[in-house]
């Protein structure tokens, strides 16, 4: 389902192939503005349950505020979230979110573990005691993310990839079936996109489902199965050999883009 | 008199007011530490301001009720009251308005204690007789200091000291990560409204000792002595609420040993005489230790440069360079390389290629970002590793150090 009718005010029960019931995420007419003018316009999302799935679009055109309306850390105008087919608030376990990196101060006094800790925030409660299989867990996510042995140093000592991955090792720590990242690839090392892409390809394989916030056209093809395409209103949605084309990118991106540039994607893509 | 303060040995009134200022001095360090790492620390400058035109109105109140207007839970719950109107106003500034936050500090924190200053004065004026000590809610004073006075901040400051124990995870999480703590379902507005909360309650059970423009520094400033000591902020919080528990008491101590020594501000001097301990001579982050720290760093790096430049042949021209040799024995006065010069200058060559090696390699990521030019390859790595390393180098296979 590349293209849909699209209503303005729907439901997640009209989601014609898709069942409603396993879809990790339905979001259904979300607008959301900043002051008078929408970031993010009526956008129906139905993300695949198991995929992995690219949020893509130009600079400005409401990629991490669909995430962020969707997860309610923003609050929209209009719109509603189902996450596997309930609302939001009764799933929030299931769900892990993996915000920008430079929305932290990485002075903050924490240390690695710490940080991977917060992950297991539910599970330690109000006043549970930190033993030792939490201090375990925590570890061992971090092994995962290759920062096994970064877990006593501060966190401002970090490089940037080594922080974003030790927020995907917080998220892994609170063991969800539905992860959001936004933009975990900008500005990190080739070391930190390689680790990143083979955790969540191995989430894929245990079934997970994944979305993610992305900015760079060229690897779309190789690490996703999804893309959602969106400049303020939705402008593609489906398996990227449908809805990632030249047609589409052209919607997308406008005269952003340059024709050649388009080509080359398309190319890529075999 | 200050080592019998201190000891307690001063009578009563003045024993009360040692405890109770210790009290306090822990709950607001605790408290103030929440907004101190969320980076609102002067959102408690406006909720303390904003308690004056309470404490004035209460007053009135209770006088025209018919009660005594000096009745202290009164004038408290008044103070909470017009903070709590505060704190309101703030919060629908910055949230409705496009005013940043200081912005709407700035305006809370000017109109409120206007507002209060004139309640004040027209209290002063109607002439009732009975309104001597208001003003010693500007800035604290302990003279005649009931046992209901002390049980009041014993109790509050308690119960501020209670709920932090059991909201310290979510404060905290939110503090470091608010947007990660919204996507977990924590309510993040109402968590910050609750940091607040606890910094207003401090405020009002302090005011009666410290005064309200001097609470701010109680608030604040241990907080920020406690960073210069630990990296991590759990002890932050811990550290702020010693370091706030030991100013209150000296302080009350202090001014309990000399008449007319005013008991708030004396608290924020030996408080801020804490601080200036810790920013000169905390191990880590304190000025004087980045002094030497950068001084012992630059005579590494020119001893380091000079060993390269002896492997290499390279003329030296820095006379620190020099200097640092010679008094290593590394080179002779005339700048020739005495032997132990040599074979310094030989493993100090060998390392940098080491460290080539190890800083393309992947499987070395951790020993990697230890590489400062300096640290010696032996500290990150196991003899093993070492040799492993020697070997894809190639070339003599023991570099005697």
């Amino acid at each position: 389902m590349a293209h849909r009718a699209k209503s303005l005010i729907g439901t997640c029960d009209d989601t014609g192939a898709q069942n409603p019931e396993t879809s990790p995420l339905c979001v259904r007419g979300l607008t959301v503005t900043y002051g008078e003018k929408p970031a993010v316009f009526s956008v129906d999302m139905t993300v695949e349950p198991g995929k992995m799935t690219a949020i893509i679009g130009p600079n400005g055109a409401g990629k991490s505020t669909l995430l962020k309306a969707a997860l309610g850390i923003v609050v929209p105008v209009s719109g509603l979230t189902q996450v596997f087919g309930r609302p939001l608030e009764a799933m929030r376990s299931r769900i892990a979110y993996v915000p920008q990196r430079a929305s932290i101060d990485w002075d903050f006094p924490t240390r690695v573990i710490d940080v991977v800790m917060m992950g297991l925030y539910r599970e330690l409660g109000l006043l549970g005691r930190i033993r030792g299989h939490h201090r375990k867990v925590a570890r061992d996510c971090l092994d995962r993310v290759g920062m096994g042995d970064f877990a006593d140093r501060q966190i401002g000592q970090l490089s940037g990839g080594q922080q974003q991955r030790v927020f995907l090792a917080r998220a892994l720590a609170q063991d969800a079936d539905l992860y959001l990242l936004d933009e975990p690839f900008a500005g990190v090392d080739a070391a930190t996109e390689k680790a990143i892409i083979t955790v969540l390809k191995s989430l894929r394989e245990a079934g997970k489902s994944v979305v993610v916030v992305h900015h760079d056209l060229a690897t779309v093809t190789e690490y996703f199965d999804n893309v959602f395409l969106i400049n303020t209103r939705k402008v593609a949605e489906g398996p990227v050999a449908e809805a990632f084309t030249p047609e589409t990118l052209q919607a997308a991106y406008g005269g952003r883009l340059a024709t050649a540039q388009i080509d080359q994607l398309a190319v890529a893509q075999g | 008199m200050l080592f019998d303060a201190l000891f307690l040995q001063l009578g009563y009134n003045a024993t009360l007011v040692s405890l109770g200022a210790a009290l306090l001095g822990g709950a607001a360090g605790i408290s103030g530490t929440f907004l101190f790492l969320r980076k609102r620390a002067l959102v408690s400058d406006a909720v303390s301001h904003a308690t004056l035109p309470g404490v004035g109105l209460a007053f009135l109140v209770m006088v025209f009720l018919g009660g005594d207007g000096r009745n202290l839970a009164g004038l408290l719950l008044g103070s909470a009251l017009s903070a709590g109107v505060g704190l309101v106003c703030m919060n629908w500034l910055t949230r409705n308005t496009r005013l940043a936050e200081d912005a709407a500090i700035g305006a809370v924190l000017s109109v409120f204690f206007g507002f209060g200053i004139v309640l004040l004065t027209v209290i002063q004026t109607l002439g009732m007789g009975r309104q001597a000590g208001l003003e010693g809610f500007l800035l604290g004073s302990t003279a005649g200091m009931l046992m209901s006075d002390a049980m009041i901040i014993a109790g509050g400051s308690a119960l501020a000291l209670s709920v932090i124990v059991l909201m310290r995870r979510p404060m905290m999480l939110v503090a470091f990560d608010p947007e990660y703590a919204a996507a977990r379902g924590l309510p993040v507005p109402r968590i910050d409204m609750l940091m607040m909360g606890l910094v207003m309650a401090v405020t009002v059970v302090g005011l009666k000792i410290v005064g309200l423009i001097l609470i701010v520094a109680l608030l604040i400033i241990p907080s920020v002595t406690a960073r210069f000591w630990t990296d991590r902020a759990d002890r932050v919080v811990v550290y702020a609420g010693l370091s706030g528990a030991v100013a209150a008491y000296i302080g009350a101590a202090i001014s309990a040993s000399a008449p007319n020594l005013p008991t708030g501000p004396i608290i924020v001097l030996v408080s801020f005489a804490l601080f200036a301990l810790s920013l000169l001579f905390a191990p880590n982050r304190g000025v004087l230790a980045a002094v030497l720290r950068h001084q012992r760093f630059q005579r590494r790096v020119h001893l380091r440069q000079g060993l390269l430049a002896l492997a290499q042949g390279h003329p030296i021209y820095e006379p620190l360079t020099l200097r640092l040799l010679r008094r290593a024995g590394l080179v002779r006065p005339d700048g020739v390389a005495t032997d132990m010069g040599r074979a310094r200058a030989a493993k100090a060559l060998r390392d940098e290629k080491r460290w080539e090696l190890v800083r393309s390699d992947l499987a070395h990521e951790a020993a990697a970002a230890l590489y400062d030019g300096l640290r010696e390859i032996e500290t990150v790595l196991t003899p093993d590793q070492i040799r492993e390393i020697d070997r894809r180098i190639g070339g003599p296979q023991e570099v005697l150090a």
